[in-house]
């Protein structure tokens, strides 16, 4: 079992990745990747039951990750060059003519770790409710896991899946939302409010955890509540904040998707430990 | 002239169930989604028999696509199916996305197309699902012609690794081709040999092309009739050689110009020769029966007889 230190180890190295994948872009999308980051850290080192050398993009006799919000592909990418899905020294094509590491992910490079694209807001948990059906179907016992935003949570096809999974029973599909409050035009609440997320999913047929997205006691907690055969899709609601790890950038929307240039890059990265080794 | 018998009208969609229900007898990895009109697109045969690989997305046709992309990913061949409309330009990101991009094995089973789904109206009627569909790099778009090769094509696209855009139709139409002949992705069907013209159409209007031939060799020319069945990726290399023989050129389709097979046939032949257009111009259909329809909005035999004569008559002396 990984230790709760270890996984803040990796989730600093994470971040720096973020931070430097994005500035030697020059774009990119760093407040939702660094808000993510502590709960992709835990799901892909001590959650999920994943083997990266085997893996297939069916993602057969393992469980499965689908990233809804694609935007967050910078942490998306750091946590699959980590865990062994390819080599971390990639990390550095991202967003470059040639790469794997497309702007948002894309199934067409052939990056191992992804099973579908995403980028267009609101789809993924569509899909992530189909690869746990397909899991059924398949005997397969293991589980679906989905990432989405809290802004993408305004587009109405999230809530035809919501009403998908609940109809369909299907309890191997587990949903996350990384709550940060933010989104490109301001606060979540004063561009369309969604009022109580929880309460949405609730009333949906959910099964609804909250949980604080920053802590890993609580992540880890929270994963393991979601995992019970009960007949519900579950949510969890990961409470966070935008630009986590970087004074500069936290509770900052305009974080949403610019890249710091070189003497904010420097300075984000005097704030985040190196632990691993960057790539 | 060769000779077709209608042996009977039947909807196209009804070949789709059929076609649905034999593959997924013979292939385990086969499911279905719907959007409420299960039985409107003839999926309730299928439903019936194969309850555990049948998904009601309910009146949600966004989420309907991905979650056939996501039961694809996982191995699943998916079908999922309702009016062209809603499974083409509604759903146009999703498609273009999840199943064109993504390469994802789901099949569109789109029903009621163009304007012969009739008293419904323009609402309903979509003629510009081709034309979004042909844009999306990847996409296959097949429409049979009637109900027999549309229980082939449903077989092929089943059997096919990749997306697929299936077009069908909901009137009872002539059913004339061979119930035997299996469908070819890709394949330019010949169903008259001729020298004077090349009628080149798809789905219900091949029926009228084949009237409108018999029609034009009573006046002496002999038309060669082309089953365009498959719109994308388009046999340019047999049309080329059927247009060097002929001279001169008419499509037909039940769809508008901007973006249909006319436009594809033009450009590449880009100025081979002369060429007419049978199809709905830049304009939305309206109720009424689909003969009705066909002759208002000029796609019927007698409109392809007038088409062909006046292609002849551009040709280069």
């Amino acid at each position: 079992m990984v230790s709760i230190e270890e996984l803040s180890a990796i989730a600093s190295q994470v971040r720096r990745d973020i931070i430097r994948m994005v500035s030697s872009a020059a774009c990119g999308h760093p407040g939702g990747s660094l808000s993510s980051t502590d709960v992709l850290t835990a799901l892909f080192f001590a959650v999920m039951e994943h083997n990266p050398s085997e893996w297939k993009i069916s993602t057969e006799g393992q469980d499965a990750f689908v990233l809804s919000a694609g935007h967050l592909a910078p942490v998306y990418y750091s946590v699959l060059a980590r865990s062994g899905y390819f080599p971390v020294s990639e990390l550095g094509t991202l967003r470059q003519l040639g790469s794997r590491l497309q702007g948002h992910p894309s199934v067409s490079e052939g990056l191992p770790g992804i099973s579908l694209p995403s980028g267009s807001l609101g789809q993924g948990l569509s899909a992530a409710a189909g690869m746990a059906l397909g899991k059924r179907l398949s005997g397969d016992p293991h589980k679906v896991y989905c990432l989405c935003g809290d802004g993408e949570s305004e587009e109405g096809q999230i809530w035809e899946a919501g009403m998908f999974a609940a109809h369909h029973k299907i309890d191997n599909l587990i949903a996350f939302t990384d709550v940060n409050g933010l989104q490109i035009d301001g606060a979540t609440d004063s561009v369309t409010a969604l009022s109580d997320l929880g309460e949405k999913w609730l009333s949906f047929g959910w099964e609804v955890i909250e949980a604080d997205g920053h802590d890993f006691a609580s992540i880890l907690d929270a994963f393991k509540l979601a995992g019970s055969a009960n007949g519900k899709p579950k949510m969890i609601l990961f409470h966070t904040h935008m630009g986590q790890g970087v004074d500069f950038m936290t509770d900052n929307c305009e974080w949403h998707g610019k890249a710091p240039n070189q003497q904010q890059s420097e300075t984000a990265l005097s704030q985040l430990k190196e632990t691993l080794g960057d790539y | 002239m060769v000779k077709y018998t209608d042996t009977g009208k039947k909807d196209t969609r009804s070949g789709f169930g059929e076609g649905l229900l034999k593959a997924a007898r013979a292939d385990g990895r086969i499911v279905a989604l719907a959007a409420d009109l299960t039985s409107s697109v003839k999926m309730g045969a299928f439903a019936k028999e194969f309850p555990d690989r049948f998904f009601q997305s309910g009146i949600a046709e966004a989420n309907m696509v991905g979650a056939a992309a996501g039961l694809a990913a996982t191995g699943k061949v998916a079908f999922c199916g309702s009016f062209a409309e809603f499974i083409s330009g509604r759903v146009y990101d999703q498609v273009r996305m999840m199943l064109a991009y993504g390469r994802a094995n789901v099949k569109l089973a789109s029903s009621h197309a163009g304007i012969t789904l009739g008293e419904d109206g323009a609402t309903h009627q979509t003629m510009e699902d081709i034309a979004l569909m042909r844009a999306l790099p990847g996409m296959t778009v097949i429409a049979p012609c009637d109900y027999n090769q549309t229980v082939q094509a449903t077989l092929a696209a089943a059997r096919y690794q990749g997306p697929v855009y299936l077009r069908f139709g909901r009137p009872a139409m002539p059913n004339f081709t061979n119930p035997d002949e299996p469908f070819e992705i890709g394949k330019i069907y010949v169903m008259n040999p001729g020298k004077d013209v090349t009628i080149a159409a798809y789905g219900h209007l091949v029926w009228e092309a084949l009237q409108a031939a018999e029609a034009l060799e009573a006046q002496g020319i002999n038309a060669e009739v082309l089953n365009i069945a498959t719109i994308k990726p388009l046999d340019v290399a047999a049309l080329r050689a059927s247009v060097s023989k002929t001279g001169a050129v008419v499509v037909a389709e039940e769809h508008n110009a901007a973006g249909g097979l006319g436009e594809a046939i033009a450009a590449a032949l880009a100025g081979q020769a002369p060429m007419e257009f049978i199809n709905g111009g830049d304009r939305f259909g309206q109720s009424g029966s689909p003969s009705g329809l066909f002759k208002l909005y000029g796609m019927d035999s007698d409109h392809i007889v007038a088409a062909a004569v006046k292609a002849i008559a551009r040709k280069k002396i």
